[in-house]
Formats: C-alpha cells, structure tokens, sequence
C-alpha cells in the first residue's frame, strides 16, 4: 500500500537509495538549457531588432546628406544653364538683326559675353531658313545650312534648345544653347551659343565628395555627359541602367559594375536632358554604424554572459536542493520501512511467543509434577537420574521462556509509548540480545552500570534500538576475542549517561564526520547506512545528546546523553 | 488461613495444564476445583465463592476479561489472578484495571503463584 503511493513518482526504494548522479546532470542541462533559451531569446531578439533599426536609421542618416547635396548641385546646374541660356535669349531679344548679323558687332558683343560669363566658347546668328548668317568662333562655321537638322526643328518649335555634351574644339566637351527670338513683324532668327562644359566639372567638384565617392552627369539615354571617377569618361556609355525618371531627388541601394554596395543618389534635370547622379559606397558610409554595433555586440555578450552565469548559479542551488529533499525522502521512506519492518516483525514475534507459551507451560507443570512426584517418594528408583533430567527440561524451558520474554518485549517496542523506564534494565535486556554472538566471537561484554539512576521518560522499543544499533556497531568493530564495556552513569543534573566503548577498529576523521548521514556506511554492501542515521534521530528527539571518541586502531567510544526530563514537543 | 483452606478455582482451557497444575497444588495440601471455560467458571463462582480464581485471559468462548468483571460485579470479594501467554500486554493492564489481583505470565514459577495466592486469600480474608 504504502510502495503504491510513492513508486509512480519515484523508482522502488532499493533503487532509489541510489538516486543516479546521472538523473541530477540530466535535469540540471535541462533547466539550463530551458532557463537560458527563455531568458536569451527576449535578449537576443531585442539585440536583433535594435540591430535593423539602428541599420534602417543610419543608413537614413547617411542618405539625407546625399539626397540634399545631389539637389542642391542640380540647382547649381540648372542656375548656371538658366544663366548661360538667359543670357543667349537676352541677347537674341536685345540687338536686332542687323546688328548680329554684323560680324564686328557680334564678335564685340560675344568678347563681353565671355567677361562676364566664362564657359562661352563660339556664337552664331542662324536665320528663319537656317542659314549661318554670322559667327564668332574658332570654328569656320560660316555660311552653313541647319534646316534639315534636328535641332533646329527643336528650337523653332520649344524656342529654346540644350544639346548634349559633345566633343568639340581642341577636344573639350561642349554643350550647345540655341534660342529663337521673333519680332513682333513676324521675323525669326536663331541664337546659337557653344558652352565648354569645364564649369560642369567645377561645380561637380565643388561637391567635394570623399574619396572613394563619385558624381556626374549622365543623359537620358545612359550616356556620360563628364568624366566619371568610376565609370569612366565623358560620352562613354554608363555601364548601368538608368533609374526611373524622377525630378525628385532620390536614394537607392544597389550594386554597381564592380560589385561595390553603394548609395545610388540621382535626379533628372526638369528643363535639360540631363541626369546628376552621385554614387556613396556602403562600407564607408556605415563606418560609423560598425562601431555602434561593437558597442552593442558587447552589451549584448556581457548580457548573455551574465544571465548564463545567474542561470548556472540558480541551477547550482535547485539541483542542490533537489538533491538533499530527495536525500532526506529516501531517509524518511527507509526510515518507515524499517519500522514497519520491525512492527510486523513484533506482531508476528508477539503472536509466536503466545503460542508457544501455552504448551511451554503445560511441559513446565508436567516437569514439575514429575518432580514433585518423585519428591514425594524417597524410594524412587534412579530417583537422581530422573530428577536431573526434570532439570533438564525445567531449565530448558526457563530458556525458552527468556525467549518468547524477549520477543514479547520487541513487539511491544511497536507502540511507541513515553513512560518512565529503568535504563539499567534497558541496557540489560539489550544486551541479551547480543550475548550469543558475543559468546560465540569470544567477545566479552562487560556491565558497569551505576545502580540507583533516576528513570528516563523515553519510549522503550526507542532507547533499545539505539543501544542496539550502538552495539552492533560495536560488534562489529571488535575482533573476536575484543571486549566491550557498557557503562551507565549520573552525567550530571540534567543527563544520564549511557557509555559503549569497544577496543575494536576504530574510525577515520572522514568516517567520524559522515558517520551520521544517511547512506554513509563502512559495511560495504552489509549495511544499509542508516544505523547511525536513525540512532542519530531518535536521540535527537528525545532531546538527547550524542558523543563519539574514536582512534584508528584503538577503539571507539559512544557516550549517549538522555534527558531526565522530557524533551518539550 | 493454613494452605488447606484455601479455596481456590482454576480456570483454563488448556486441559493439560490446568489439570496438572491442580494435581500439583493438591500434592502440596490444596482442593483447587477445576473450570475449562468462563460460563462454567461463573457457575462454579455461584455455587460456592473461592477466595481466589486463577483465570487464563486467552480462552475460546467467553473471554477472561469478561469473567473476571462478572466474578468482580457479583463477588467483589473474590480475588483473580490473571494468566497470560503475552506479558505486560494491554489485557494484562486492562484486568489489573478491572480489578484483577494480580496477573503472571505463562509459563509458571509454581512457588510464586503460591505465594500471590496467599497474599489473594489474605486480600480476601480482609475485602
């Protein structure tokens, strides 16, 4: 019944008295292992989030520089387009006629252009026919038809034209800037002005991108309209595809040619066929962001470090804990066996001892009868020879009556009953238990018990398996021919002393210090280890003391202390 | 009282027992009657008063307790000496409660049940 309640939570007893070390590491990876997951994971996953946004948030910080830089440069560009091309409609719109076509007024006009504009290269005066009227430049352009080009279609429809950069005179890029201007009698004529684009370079420059950075004009169609410090020179084809066009500027992440991670930053031109883009690789724009991360990842590594340690810690102390409840279980169902154990060792000895103590007495008054019988006649034939034998018989049965007494006095143990007991008497009857065997070992047990002690409230069945266990051990410590002194004496005002020394073994200091654990024991696979544990209890419960002297070799001496008064609780 | 006089009621139904333990008391002067169970016991109890009754507690039928209180309630004179086969058991107490004389233990020391005897056929003499 017992065994039913307990097995579905623990292994039977006999096994569980080894409690596997194996089970404890099992459990203590387990909780380490669950505690460290449950803990880390929220850590980690705050280290993660914090690692994206911190990303999402530099790379922001980074890209709203380039976003301003690459607008504000494309206002320098179209300022200075604006300026070159107000200046050529001002021009056209200014002077009549006659007075561009007059190449001395135009070459005048075009050295004050120059004064105050640089960038000017050549001007020339086109009619509505698209003839070169007049012109002023290093090229000998004049006299020459534009009617069939597409150019000057564009400029007689929009009234204002921009080329693309083309290469030009001494192989400089130019850009040419066209504008019409008509009368109010209905005459057209066509200002056509070449720009070197150096100023371009200038104001790109002025952008003073760090090293590794890059910015350009590119038109429509993907081709460079200035040198590229990446890819390559001007009117080289941009060895990328363009972005959607956007007047916007924008940011994006991409991979250039050369496998670089750069910020792509770009904005198309309103009034121009151009494109400005500026390009930032990724490593050193995020420079800043790396050393950030250190920091956390340090953060983070102390943090994982410390919950490991406090989860091992606190690991350490459950496993610990476990371990001793389980110890002191273990204990505490053994101890309950054992009485069990002896209670229905008792009631089987208490119910032997009654059945034999019937036909024990009618051999006793047989026996007697016969010796009354002879007694009664003193011409009884071998009178003496009998009697010995009815001797014989009653001493027998005295014996076996010593016996079932003492059976009778183990199973009454059972009830555990605080009464006043006779210590002497005690250590007597306990005594008798061992007398065979100490007979048979040819040890000698001696008696030094101090007559006239105080009684002790104590529960009998108790104190006799305390001295019991005591001399057991003693026993066992004494080689066969060794000697065992049991003592009682008045300790003092409050105690009664009971003494059992033996000169037998003796024991270790290690073995003095576990001697009362449970489990400890020195009798190999004999012992259950729990002699001493129980004896250890007992005594402490009855408010009892107990003190041990031992040397290797010499001997052991264990002095129990009982209380005259009973112990409170 | 000389030890003749005694009158004395055993009872136990152990037959082997109780008849040699009287064959032995009348060796040594005494009329001891003789009971196997408690109803018969009562009788004899009713026929003529003995000053002691020597009553085993474990007995099949009406149980020694019983008999010792019914001998007590209607002759509270008559001193008993209890039998037991277990000791200073609880029916040991027990009958000493109920107002048993005394109360010994199988098997016998004949010269002590004697001498308690004596002492019962004084108690008598004075209860």
């Amino acid at each position: 019944m017992f065994k039913r309640i307990v097995t579905p939570h623990i292994e039977p007893p006999d096994q569980a008295e080894m409690v596997d070390p194996q089970r404890y590491s099992v459990l203590r990876r387990k909780i380490l292992a669950l505690m460290a997951v449950v803990t880390i994971l929220p850590l980690f996953s705050l280290a993660a989030l914090n690692y994206y946004e911190h990303q999402a948030s530099m790379a922001v910080e980074i890209q709203n520089p380039l976003r301003v830089l690459v607008g504000k440069t494309k206002n320098s560009f179209e300022l200075f387009l604006a300026e070159r091309t107000s200046t050529v409609s001002l021009i056209a719109s200014a002077y009549p006629f006659a007075d561009l076509s007059d190449e001395k007024k135009l070459r005048r006009i075009f050295q004050v252009m120059r004064r105050e504009f640089v960038g000017f290269v050549d001007l020339g005066l086109i009619d509505s026919k698209g003839n070169q009227v007049s012109y002023v430049g290093p090229y000998d352009l004049a006299g020459r038809d534009y009617a069939g080009q597409a150019w000057f279609h564009q400029v007689q429809l929009k009234g204002k034209y921009l080329s693309d950069v083309f290469m030009g005179f001494r192989k400089f890029p130019h850009v040419v800037i066209a504008v019409q201007h008509t009368t109010e009698d209905g005459r057209s004529w066509v200002l056509r002005a070449t720009i070197d684009t150096s100023q371009f370079d200038h104001i790109i420059a002025s952008m003073s991108l760090e090293s590794g950075g890059d910015a350009f004009l590119v038109n429509r169609q993907g081709v460079l309209q200035t040198d590229s410090r990446l890819y390559g020179k001007v009117l080289d084809p941009l060895p990328m595809p363009m972005p959607a066009p956007s007047f916007e500027t924008n940011v994006l992440t991409t991979t250039d040619p050369a496998g670089r991670d750069v910020f792509l930053s770009y904005t198309y031109f309103a009034d121009a066929d151009f494109v400005l883009m500026a390009v930032k690789p990724r490593p050193t724009v995020l420079k800043t962001w790396y050393s950030v991360r250190a920091d956390l990842l340090v953060i983070f590594l102390a943090g994982v470090a410390a919950v490991f340690l406090a989860v091992y810690r606190v690991t350490d102390v459950i496993i610990r804990r476990l371990h001793e409840s389980d110890e002191r279980r273990v204990c505490a169902i053994h101890q309950m066996e054992h009485s069990q154990k002896l209670s229905s060792i008792g009631r089987l000895a208490a119910g032997v001892a009654h059945e034999i103590n019937n036909p024990l007495a009618i051999i006793n008054e047989k026996a007697g009868l016969m010796r009354d019988l002879m007694g009664l006649r003193p011409d009884f034939p071998d009178k003496e020879r009998l009697l010995k034998q009815v001797e014989a018989i009653q001493s027998s049965v005295e014996r076996c009556r010593g016996i079932t007494h003492r059976m009778l006095g183990f199973a009454r143990r059972m009830d555990v009953k605080i009464e006043p007991l006779d210590i002497n008497k005690i250590l007597t009857e306990t005594m008798g238990f061992l007398e065979r065997e100490a007979q048979y070992r040819n040890v000698s047990l001696e008696r030094a018990l101090t007559p006239g002690l105080p009684p002790i409230p104590s529960d009998q069945g108790q104190i006799q398996q305390v001295f019991l266990n005591v001399l057991n051990n003693a026993l066992a410590a004494v080689p066969d021919g060794g000697r065992i002194q049991v003592s009682s004496q008045d300790h003092d005002e409050a105690f009664v002393g009971i003494s059992i020394a033996d000169n037998g073994c003796g024991m270790s200091e290690e073995t003095l210090k576990h001697m009362f654990e449970p489990f400890f024991t020195t009798k190999k696979d004999k012992g259950t280890g729990l002699g001493m544990s129980i004896t250890y209890g007992i005594v402490k419960r009855l408010g009892g003391e107990i003190l041990v002297q031992s040397k290797v070799g010499e001997g052991t001496t264990v002095t129990i202390l009982l209380p005259k008064k009973q112990a409170e609780g | 009282m000389e030890m003749k006089d005694w009158k004395v009621l055993l009872v136990d139904d152990e037959v082997e027992f109780v008849t040699t333990l009287a064959e032995r008391l009348e060796l040594r002067g005494l009329a001891p009657r003789v009971c196997h169970d408690g109803e018969s016991a009562l009788k004899a109890v009713a026929q003529e008063a003995p000053q002691v009754v020597v009553l085993d507690v474990m007995m099949p039928g009406m149980k020694g307790l019983d008999v010792l209180q019914r001998i007590k309630e209607s002759h509270p004179a008559v001193q008993v000496i209890l039998l037991t086969g277990q000791g200073k058991t609880r029916d040991g107490i027990e009958g000493m409660k109920l107002g048993a004389f005394f109360y010994m233990m199988k098997p016998l020391d004949l010269d002590e049940l004697i001498a308690k005897m004596g002492e019962a056929v004084a108690a008598a003499a004075v209860g």
